[in-house]
């Protein structure tokens, strides 16, 4: 090394110097990039969660343009209170989760209720319809809860009666490569379809069992295997489905759904 | 430019990082279950090897012994995340299939082993170039890997259908073992035994010699 009797660079002058010099320089990098790369980040994404909404309806068509496709879908507001239509806010501007911390648009979620692990909620929700020439095919409902390592946001598709799933899908989830990202893969995705909410009450009876549902079982259009090795990821879609399905959640709107589309 | 020249081609098969070093494995395994994303992978860890060697060779002579590894990791960390939000808004999708892979260049052990073994030493021309030579020999055994795995394991290439599939209505039975990572270990031992059995010279001696004795030298 021909200039190593320059400095000491051992010294604990000259390796602060390149320790703090370092961080400053790497994380400006970082950070610049990331914030320069964000929007068309966040154009992808939301492209992302639109052709999420066409595949759990059943609309995807590959090639297809996401934009046009999701053009067909009609976008709704609900109170989930009352579980009415709702002009108050717009469905393609709102954020459930920026709402959900909002003090005007949000509130917080009874401890006892909250088995989603989600703390707060918006009081509206979008929700999708998707319609057959004049009557509805099917409504998609936004679902989100916490897994066992991250927020696990998705959407649910149900059929007219309100009950049966005809989908369930996940945009944005954390949870672990190999085992708990089994929730977004195909084998287990077709495991809901069919599948029931309710049996009659107003209770969500839906849920991730462990193992394999015995399929002479009364009740096996209530359960969805388990996956081996994922068993928190597992009850956290449980909790989700049952949160979002519960009387806290979406089900005022699909009592008042299933009695407009059945009556 | 005698030594450029040898430090960029011979990492391409006398120095491979993957059949002759025996680095980087893991992500060879992963990502080469078809031709796009190992392409991509490819690109990432070129750039990654490459920037991070002529970045630390220009440090060289500033950073101290004791926290050295601590700065390779600092600048590959931010080269990869730097990567990583790239795919992300420009190849969106396929970075999607790569999900850990990116993130995990930074513990790749060639970007990792080249800073040490090279950019610690060299100048920063010499070691950008040894960065992208051994970014370029990765890439010849995951494209070589990747292409064989995605023709036989699904008829495609690059998504492209190139054998016509029984279920398709046409002649070729998809082998499916091709796109589980066996197959990856299957193809890479089988292609260390061809390079090897070219290139005698990279075969490796024993450790140990079984010396045959005859009974009269014992007794």
């Amino acid at each position: 090394m021909p200039d190593k009797n320059k400095f000491d660079r051992d010294s604990i002058s000259n390796t602060l110097i390149v320790a703090i010099g370092l961080s400053l320089v790497c994380s400006v990098i970082v950070s610049s990039a990331a914030i320069v790369l964000k929007p068309v980040q966040e154009k992808n994404e939301e492209e992302f969660r639109q052709q999420i909404i066409l595949d759990v309806a059943g609309l995807m068509q590959p090639g297809g343009n996401t934009a046009e496709l999701f053009a067909a879908i009609e976008p709704r507001m609900v109170d989930l209170e009352s579980g009415d239509y709702t002009e108050a806010v717009d469905a393609a501007t709102f954020d459930a989760l920026m709402a959900a911390g909002d003090p005007e648009l949000g509130i917080a979620i009874p401890a006892d209720a909250d088995i989603a692990g989600i703390g707060r909620r918006a009081k509206y929700a979008a929700v999708y319809i998707v319609r057959d020439g004049a009557k509805i095919d099917q409504v998609i409902l936004p679902v989100y809860g916490k897994g066992l390592w991250s927020t696990m946001l998705g959407y649910l598709s149900l059929s007219p009666d309100g009950n049966t799933i005809k989908g369930l899908r996940f945009y944005a989830h954390g949870e672990t490569p190999g085992l708990g990202d089994q929730i977004d893969k195909e084998p287990w995705r077709a495991q809901w379809v069919g599948k029931l909410v309710y049996d009659g009450g107003d209770e969500p009876q839906i849920r991730v069992i462990k193992g394999v549902v015995p399929a002479a079982a009364p009740d096996a259009s209530y359960m969805v295997d388990g996956l081996s090795g994922a068993t928190l990821t597992a009850n956290g879609v449980t909790g989700l489905v049952q949160y979002w399905t519960g009387p806290h959640g979406f089900g005022p709107y699909l009592k008042k759904f299933r009695q407009t589309e059945t009556s | 430019m005698n030594g450029a020249r040898t430090v960029l081609i011979d990492p391409l098969v006398d120095n491979n990082p993957i059949t002759l070093q025996m680095l980087g494995i893991c992500s060879a395994l992963a990502v080469t279950t078809s031709l796009l994303p190992a392409l991509l992978m490819c690109l990432a860890l070129t750039s990654v090897a490459a920037l991070s060697g002529a970045a630390i060779s220009a440090l060289r002579h500033r950073i101290p012994n004791n926290i050295r590894i601590i700065v390779h990791m600092t600048i590959i960390a931010s080269l990869v995340i730097l990567v990583d939000q790239l795919l992300k808004a420009y190849a969106f999708e396929t970075s999607k299939q790569l999900s850990v892979f990116v993130g995990l260049i930074i513990t790749n052990c060639i970007v990792l082993g080249r800073a040490e073994a090279f950019a610690m030493k060299n100048g920063v021309v010499m070691s950008f170039l040894d960065g992208l030579g051994n970014g370029l020999g990765y890439s010849v055994i995951l494209i070589a890997v990747a292409t064989l795995r995605e023709l036989f394991g699904a008829g495609t290439l690059l998504g492209y259908p190139v054998l016509e599939l029984v279920s398709n209505g046409g002649w070729y039975e998809a082998n499916g073992l091709m796109l589980l990572p066996p197959s990856a270990f299957f193809i890479i031992g089988l292609m260390i035994w061809g390079i090897r059995t070219w290139r005698t010279q990279q075969v490796e001696k024993p450790d140990y010699q079984i010396h045959e004795v005859h009974r009269t030298e014992v007794y």
